[in-house]
């Protein structure tokens, strides 16, 4: 958090002045380390043996916050009897297909639920369109009324499932695993559970390197779980939260870039499983369903309304049938391999630089040598839009310059202080922010670009009756200009939601309407400018208001700073001590209350139950504090929505110097794989790939570089590629301090000039040595510093359930000396893969 | 001129001649909260418009600015301390360990034997700082330090300066005039610290101003306004000492010490002063400055008595030539 969030890191150098104890726990020794008291060195990629171990000291201990746990977890919801564990089946859990690779979920069910389960189809389909995503911001469906044991004492309830699913993770295991010392480990448990409970609470914070596995929604869900069952989420002080890797990302999902969402987590229609606009709608809300996703067909309409304007109309299913489908997987990684068999014949890049940046470096660049047209929006001139004539494959000979078919167009991009707008930040928190200077030359916002290139496009269109322009012509493109700038408090009133009538603003999402009336960009977003002001670029110091600071900027749902802070309330509804008050029922008044928005409805008090046949929002119980989740209940064990499993499971990455020491099951069966041979993947514990290799940033550098190594303030901090050894390592390797190095993988080799630290060191695993080595991944051939790009290294292997790809852990071999130049270098790299595949 | 004036503690500012002088001004460094993240090097450079230093990797952790210099007027330094008695998982890799001291000397690290004992051959040591095994530890320790101009009470770089071109600011600080100097380098030898520094292509000397184009104004100076988790602190002197007391207080049991806050140490006490978690030397501070022209008045003394017993034994000589 130090290495990468150095400013976010001040409120822990803050609470360790206060008297906070700072453990940290990572595969290396990093500046966050150093401001620690304790550091924990731990195996990359075995981090779900190691929270696995911390749930079984929990149980084994009945550390967890038991009201908590009865009243707000499916703990006691008793699961379907056909549910076979890992502990049953070495590691797989009930209905696996070995041909499909794939679960038919039926028996993960609760009990008397069978017919609800997916089937082996749906979760392939799910896998390819990243479905998992659709989540961030409610459950996926699941019926009410499961029988509960409240006692936790039935052998089906997920309490007793969970105390036997992570049974064999203990302190011995953890340290057998992950290399951790049991000691070391227990003094982490102890802080964590000592720490939880009635009068305190734990925040988990992760960045987001730790998605970036094979069995990366596992890992967040293993945390997750440690959080439920300490009573941590909803609650102030506690929750899971991810530093990401930029401003915004959270905002880049919420309006989302990718592929497989619309705006407020609304699926993209797949051809298939969502042909009409009432299939699209239903799977959405699921009728039988309670929560409140049930008034999603008003998101829905609102959103298609704000496209399509009056060209949308009931008639017409809203314009429903313009909105492009799905066929399958469109991800970037399958996009890239797709270019490489040149099925993709143009490409935008906007603010980003996969031919550094993105796992696989050779894949990205000869897949965007494959193109008719490349457009690069950056602030310099990338290594994404060189590759080319500078790329390490014109060095090679595998891209000639002269015969490279894609043309590539370079915009250049107005930076952050140049445009305004908002950021969204990881506690779901709109900041507006103002434009400061005008951008150089023809450097423009994005804003500006798609506003004119969809002009100009519907201009080229004008007059077309095909079909399918008809999406783009009855766009509502009506945005007022500055200049020639539109403005983005314009599109933020559009994403804040209208009334289709007069153009009223609305004060929040639960004024949107399912009949066309209203129009609404986000749904989550709307109130964000309520009352005609935009609540974003609200900035009262927090000195100068109460301690969750409300009046700063505006957090999506409907201002709400604690998603389910009923949670923060006893199931009677009283604050669960006077040290953690946050949300509370007040009975004279008969309203929820608080410091911040209560995140449930208003005068439902805690004594209410839903009658029988109850749906949607009436269904929600005065105790059901996961208002989106379709049972009111926060999931321990995940009896539907993820694709390897309902719990989550060590298993070991994909190229590992293991075996998976827990299970005959070596890595995640299910993962998302593309077995090409130009995506070749080292064998697991093979001797020719030995060593243990792990990326992340510095300080110094952003990301891939391109807004870094451009600057000579920067680059002159951290000039060249390194690559970190233990002195042990370069002892058996003849490595020398800031001496050469190559390393290599089936992918590429790479080099790197050695450093020699302490702050790495060999784990002993399951009774053997296990060298790490790390790598910072900044570096390309463009800029005012260059080198190897560590991202060469890694394949492409992508967890399931949301296609992220394993980018944190590999193995590698290293060795002294540069490595070859030309051709040399592709027979260096296949050498290496032959003798690996030979002794297999 | 006072007393004082070349030794021992007062007040800069009123000694230079400022008649209601604001208080002293200066920076105390809390390198226990110090994450070497660089803000302030980049923000001094930023609004001094202070050139880069060269893109060199020089493999001192992660330091490659490489100390103060005409170019860099804040420096982090970066020190790896290795366990003394290897702890944790360490432990189990006893054959790997064995190769342990061997590997770093291999390595081109410097590194002493952790289980070595140590033996004294009367030389200068080649270890990195805090690789001696001296002082008994069981966890590596990753110091940081930010580095800067220590604004001496007593500062050589002034007191020899022969333009004028370095001046005590009103906030008892020190600053050169970079119009007036006229590059002759005497001042460059003159710090204690080894801080100021001579520009190779246009041969001035440059150093940390404490940012007196911003503090006149009442802004922070850049550096401490970058830095994140407040390791850099500026303000007024007497309010950082007592704060720093305090601090060191708490952190007694960590090896907390104060370096540069003394007004009776060599230089009459630092403008920018620091809190250290191990010796001086382990952060290439040196351990006791003395200002150049301390012994001044005494050398004045001396070669004065020394001109009058020569002019004395001219004049006998002379009596003794009429003889």
């Amino acid at each position: 958090m130090a290495e990468a969030h150095p400013v976010g890191f001040q409120y822990v150098v803050e609470a360790k002045n206060r008297g906070a104890k700072i453990i940290h726990v990572d595969p290396r020794f990093t500046r966050t380390s150093a401001l620690a008291d304790e550091f924990v060195a731990v195996r990359a990629g075995a981090d779900i043996a190691f929270l696995g171990g911390v749930i079984n000291y929990i149980l084994s201990n009945e550390k967890d916050f038991r009201e908590y746990v009865v009243a707000y977890t499916n703990a006691s919801m008793l699961v379907s009897e056909e549910f076979q564990d890992t502990e049953d089946l070495d590691g797989l859990f009930s209905g696996y297909d070995t041909e499909l690779n794939v679960y038919d979920q039926t028996s993960w069910q609760y009990a008397g639920q069978r017919a609800e389960g997916q089937e082996e189809d749906e979760a392939h389909a799910d896998r390819e369109t990243a479905s998992g995503l659709e989540q961030e911001s409610h459950g996926p469906p699941i019926p009410a009324d499961v029988p509960r044991d409240l006692t936790l004492r039935d052998p089906r309830c997920v309490y007793q499932i969970l105390k036997r699913h992570y049974a064999r993770y203990t302190p011995e295991v953890v340290e057998q695993v992950c290399g951790v010392p049991q000691d070391a480990f227990l003094s982490v448990c102890e802080a964590w559970t000592s720490n939880s409970g009635r009068e305190r609470t734990t925040a988990l914070v992760y960045s987001v390197g730790w998605t970036q596995h094979s069995v990366g929604v596992q890992y967040i869900r293993t945390g997750a779980i440690i959080q439920l069952l300490l009573g941590n989420m909803g609650r102030p002080g506690g929750g899971v939260m991810a530093l990401r890797g930029h401003a915004s990302i959270q905002g880049s999902t919420d309006i989302p870039t990718l592929f497989n969402l619309l705006p407020g987590y609304l699926p993209m229609p797949h051809h298939q499983q969502h042909e009409t606009f009432r299939d699209w709608v239903d799977a959405i809300r699921n009728p039988e369903q309670k929560g409140f996703w049930a008034n999603a067909e008003a998101y829905a309409v609102s959103l298609l309304k704000a496209y399509w304007g009056d060209a949308a109309t009931e008639d017409n299913d809203w314009g429903y049938g313009w909105l492009p489908r799905l066929t399958g997987d469109h991800g970037t990684y399958q996009q890239v391999l797709d270019m490489i068999d040149g099925k993709i014949k143009g490409y935008f890049l906007l603010g980003q630089n996969p031919a550094v940046g993105s796992a696989h470096g050779k894949a990205q660049r000869l897949g965007m040598a494959n193109l008719d047209w490349l457009v690069v929006r950056d602030l310099f001139m990338i290594e994404s839009a060189t590759f080319w004539k500078d790329g390490p494959e014109v060095a090679t000979g595998e891209i000639i310059p002269a015969e490279c078919r894609t043309e590539v167009f370079f915009m250049p991009a107005a930076s952050h202080a140049e445009k305004e707008g908002t950021f969204t930040q990881t506690q779901r928190m709109l900041q507006w922010r103002e434009k400061a200077v005008d951008p150089p030359g023809d450097c423009r916002s994005e804003l500006w670009f798609f506003y004119h290139l969809g002009r100009r496009l519907r201009e080229r269109l004008a007059g077309s009756t095909l079909d399918r322009d008809q999406g783009l012509l009855n766009l509502t493109w009506d945005y007022p200009l500055h200049g020639d700038e539109p403005s983005g408090e314009d599109v933020l009133r559009e994403i804040n939601g209208y009334t289709t009538a007069d153009r009223e603003l609305v004060p929040g999402f639960a004024s949107l309407k399912a009949d066309g009336s209203t129009a609404c960009g986000c749904w989550i977003y709307s109130g964000v400018f309520k009352d005609g002001v935009n609540q974003a670029a609200r900035r009262k110091p927090g000195r100068e208001q109460d301690w969750v600071a409300r009046e700063w900027g505006w957090a999506w749902p409907a201002d709400r700073r604690t998603l389910y802070n009923r949670a923060s309330a006893d199931p009677e509804g009283r604050p669960w001590s006077e040290r953690k008050k946050y949300v509370w029922w007040d009975p004279d008044k008969g309203e929820w209350t608080g410091y911040d928005v209560p995140d449930f409805e208003k005068n439902k008090p805690p004594s209410y139950r839903p009658p029988e046949g109850a749906t949607g929002v009436a269904a929600i119980s005065g105790d059901d504090a996961f208002i989106m989740q379709g049972d009111g209940k926060g999931w321990l064990y995940a009896p539907s929505g993820l694709i390897d499993g309902p719990l989550p499971t060590h298993y070991e990455p994909v190229e590992s110097a293991v075996a998976n020491p827990l299970y005959g099951q070596q890595a995640n069966p299910t993962r998302k794989r593309y077995d090409r041979a130009d995506n070749p993947m080292n064998p697991s514990q093979s001797a020719v790939y030995p060593y243990v290799f792990s990326t992340s940033r510095l300080t110094e550098h952003h990301t891939a570089g391109g807004m870094s190594r451009q600057l000579a303030y920067l680059s002159e901090l951290q000039p060249e590629m390194f690559v970190e050894v233990s002195p042990q390592l370069a002892a058996e390797r003849g490595l020398e301090h800031l001496g050469w190095a190559t390393i290599v993988t089936a992918r590429a080799a790479i080099e790197a000039r050695v450093m020699v630290t302490d702050r790495l060191r060999p784990l002993r695993i399951d009774g053997r040595v296990v060298h790490q080595l790390w790598l910072p991944y900044h570096w390309g051939n463009e800029g005012l510093v260059t080198g190897d790009s560590a991202n060469d290294l890694i394949g492409i292997t992508l967890d399931p359930n949301v296609l992220i790809q394993e980018s944190k852990v590999g193995t590698c071999d290293i060795r002294p000396g540069r490595r070859p130049t030309g051709p040399a270098l592709i027979a260096f790299v296949n050498d290496y893969r032959k003798r690996a595949d030979g002794s297999q | 001129m006072g007393a004082n004036s070349l030794y021992g503690p007062l007040d800069p500012a009123p000694d230079a001649g400022y008649v209601d002088a604001p208080p002293r001004m200066g920076f105390f460094t809390d390198t226990s909260v110090c994450i070497g993240c660089k803000a302030c090097e980049v923000a001094c450079k930023e609004w001094n418009g202070v050139p880069d230093d060269g893109f060199n990797l020089l493999g001192h952790s992660y330091d490659n600015t490489g100390g103060l210099s005409a170019n860099s007027w804040r420096a982090v330094a970066f020190i790896e301390q290795p366990a003394v008695v290897p702890a944790g998982p360490v432990d189990a890799l006893a054959e790997a360990a064995a190769g342990r001291s061997d590997a770093l000397a291999e390595a081109g690290c410097g590194g002493a034997g952790t289980t070595r004992e140590p033996e004294f051959l009367g030389m200068p040591g080649t270890d990195l700082p805090g690789r001696t095994p001296d002082a008994p530890r069981t966890d590596f320790r990753w110091l940081m330090m930010s580095n800067v101009c220590k604004h001496c009470t007593h500062a050589g770089c002034l007191d020899v300066c022969p333009t004028g071109a370095l001046f005590r600011t009103e906030f008892g600080t020190v600053v050169v005039q970079e119009d007036v100097c006229n590059g002759c380098g005497y001042c460059i030898p003159a710090c204690p610290y080894g801080v100021i520094d001579q520009r190779k292509d246009d041969g001035r000397a440059w150093k940390c101003t404490l940012c007196y184009d911003r503090i006149g104004d009442g802004l922070t100076p850049a550096c401490a306004q970058a830095c994140p988790t407040q390791s850099i602190q500026y303000g007024e002197l007497d309010e950082l000492r007592a704060r720093a007391a305090e601090r060191v207080e708490k952190l007694k049991d960590q090896g907390a010490r104060l370096y540069g806050h003394d007004p009776d140490d060599g230089v009459g006490g630092d403008g920018a002063f620091f809190l250290l978690l191990d010796e001086p030397e382990v952060y290439g501070l040196p351990p006791d400055p003395i200002v150049a022209t301390r012994d001044l008045p005494a050398m004045w003394k001396r070669a004065g008595l020394a001109g009058l017993a020569m002019a004395a034994a001219v004049a006998v000589s002379f009596l003794g030539g009429r003889r």
